[in-house]
């Protein structure tokens, strides 16, 4: 099987706009939760978020775009923009159809398609921008992205919750296995608007608690939910082969990769998420002991959470692998959250530097070793986990060039 | 009806779908709106528009056809005048 590595990264986060700041803000553990801003929200239930900061729009994009995009699709545009440019890719100067767009979504354009309904109720249908006929749609960022940079290679959008991120950069690598020529994929996400509110209230998994220093507390004992956020990554994905002639650099490779669906609640089986991280480490030729860090999906629910736990517990023993859940300083990022993960597990490897976990009181019953202050060590693989409301687990492993390349399985 | 003219129609665009590479005035009259920069979807938003502040009805498929700012400008201007006869 072809090799397939990470030659860019383009990051839009709650405490850090552009890669540079995410890393440094995260390696220092500083958080981007605070109260929400993009709405008044004092009257719900939840009030924090975690929003990109300093973004304005009209800075990176064209006047055109502007009356038809949702906020997250202009985060994943400049994403998209960054990516590219960090892996030296200038798009004119590739095949028409030599780079494809495959991103994740979970809710598609929340808050452009609340101010057309807006509209539509209030004026009339004749009220309703044109643009809400893709605006709101889940495949609009992978549309958008690949308009404005000519990428007409295999493109396409996975619907998992927060799942989708990890799934969106596996039909990635297999594009890329098919038919080369690079891809730009993963997910940048968010819905900080009234209507997306309301409808992740109902989900039953907000933290209701108003301090952010608490509100989002997983594998705490009294964990009671998280805090979302807005914005995630896209990578720049190529052939190894093809990014070492070109002389890119070399985040990382893609080394492994499963999915697995879990069983209905009412059979009692075990959910899927230990089984998706078997099929990763399967895939990647790896052995438990080989993995040098594991990102969890840190849902802080106590059920999720125990359900992680044992899972990791299972494959690498209690306390086996430190474990870390740097979203804390974000919030949950739906499709966004894997490919910032993963581009965080690549930062992380490269300085030999673990971020922390920003929790409050960690239950030691978890047997975890959770990662709260930054620590050095040397890393070479790193497992990141993620799980989509529903049911949906992956998992993926991802590897320094330096690493060995696994034998085929 | 007073008539719709070319800086209705550049200003109309201008707030339904941003600035175009071109400006649209005397000189593009007769420019097609793909060079311009304004594409279908474009267009249909801004025909909305010019429906609602005028209180006409344009039919979608003359608008679909109208693709210099010359045959815009004429099918809006014939519907405005045979919406008010």
């Amino acid at each position: 099987m072809k090799s397939v590595v990470i030659t860019g990264t383009g990051v839009t986060a709650p405490n850090g706009l552009g890669k540079d700041d995410f890393w440094d803000a995260t390696r220092a553990g500083r958080t981007g939760i605070g109260p929400v801003g993009r709405f008044d929200a004092t009257g719900y239930p939840s009030t924090l978020a975690g929003e990109v900061p300093g973004f304005v729009a009209r800075d990176h994009l064209p006047s055109r775009l502007i009356p038809q995009t949702d906020h997250m699709t202009r985060l994943a545009l400049v994403a998209a923009d960054w990516a590219l440019a960090d892996a030296g890719i200038v798009p004119s100067e590739w095949p028409e159809f030599g780079i494809g767009v495959m991103t994740a979504s979970s809710s598609g354009g929340f808050e452009f398609g609340q101010g057309e309904l807006k509209n539509l109720w209030s004026k009339g249908g004749q009220y309703v921008s044109a643009y809400q006929s893709f605006a709101w749609f889940y495949a609009v960022n992978s549309g958008q992205i690949s308009i404005r940079n000519g990428l007409r290679g295999p493109g396409g959008v996975l619907v998992s919750d927060q799942a989708g991120g990890l799934d969106a950069v596996a039909q990635a690598r297999r594009q890329i296995r098919k038919g080369g020529g690079l891809v730009l994929a993963g997910g940048v996400d968010g819905s900080i608007c009234p209507w997306g509110w309301v409808a992740q209230i109902a989900g039953g998994r907000l933290s209701t608690d108003p301090d952010p220093g608490r509100a989002y507390r997983p594998f705490a004992a009294d964990a009671a939910g998280h805090v979302p956020g807005e914005g995630g990554a896209l990578l720049v994905m190529e052939e190894e082969d093809a990014a070492r002639a070109r002389g890119a650099r070399i985040y990382g490779r893609v080394a492994g990769y499963g999915s697995t669906f879990d069983p209905h609640p009412d059979t009692g089986r075990e959910p899927g998420l230990r089984r998706a991280a078997e099929i990763a480490l399967r895939d990647a030729a790896l052995r438990p002991s080989d993995i040098d860090v594991v990102f969890a999906d840190a849902a802080a629910i106590p059920d999720l959470d125990r359900v992680e736990a044992e899972a990791i517990n299972a494959l690498f023993g209690p306390g086996g692998v430190p474990v870390t859940a740097p979203q804390t300083m974000t919030g949950r990022l739906n499709s966004g959250a894997g490919p910032l993960a993963l581009s965080t597990a690549l930062y992380a490897m490269r300085d030999g530097l673990i971020p922390p976990t920003l929790t409050r009181d960690p239950s030691p019953a978890y047997g975890l070793d959770l990662v709260r202050d930054t620590r050095e060590a040397a890393m070479s693989t790193a497992l990141v986990l993620a799980r989509g409301q529903g049911g949906f687990n992956s998992a993926m492993v991802v590897a320094t060039a330096e690493a060995p390349v696994a034998a085929p399985a | 009806m007073s008539e719709f003219t070319v800086e209705d129609l550049g200003r109309v665009l201008r707030e339904a779908a941003g600035e175009s590479e071109v400006a649209v005035g005397g000189d593009s009259l007769d420019t097609d709106f793909a060079e311009i920069g304004y594409d279908s979807i474009a267009l249909l938003e801004a025909a909305g528009r010019i429906e609602r502040q005028l209180g006409i009805q344009l039919d979608d498929e003359t608008v679909g056809e109208a693709t210099t700012p010359r045959l815009f400008l004429a099918v809006v201007n014939r519907q405005g005048s045979a919406d008010a006869a």
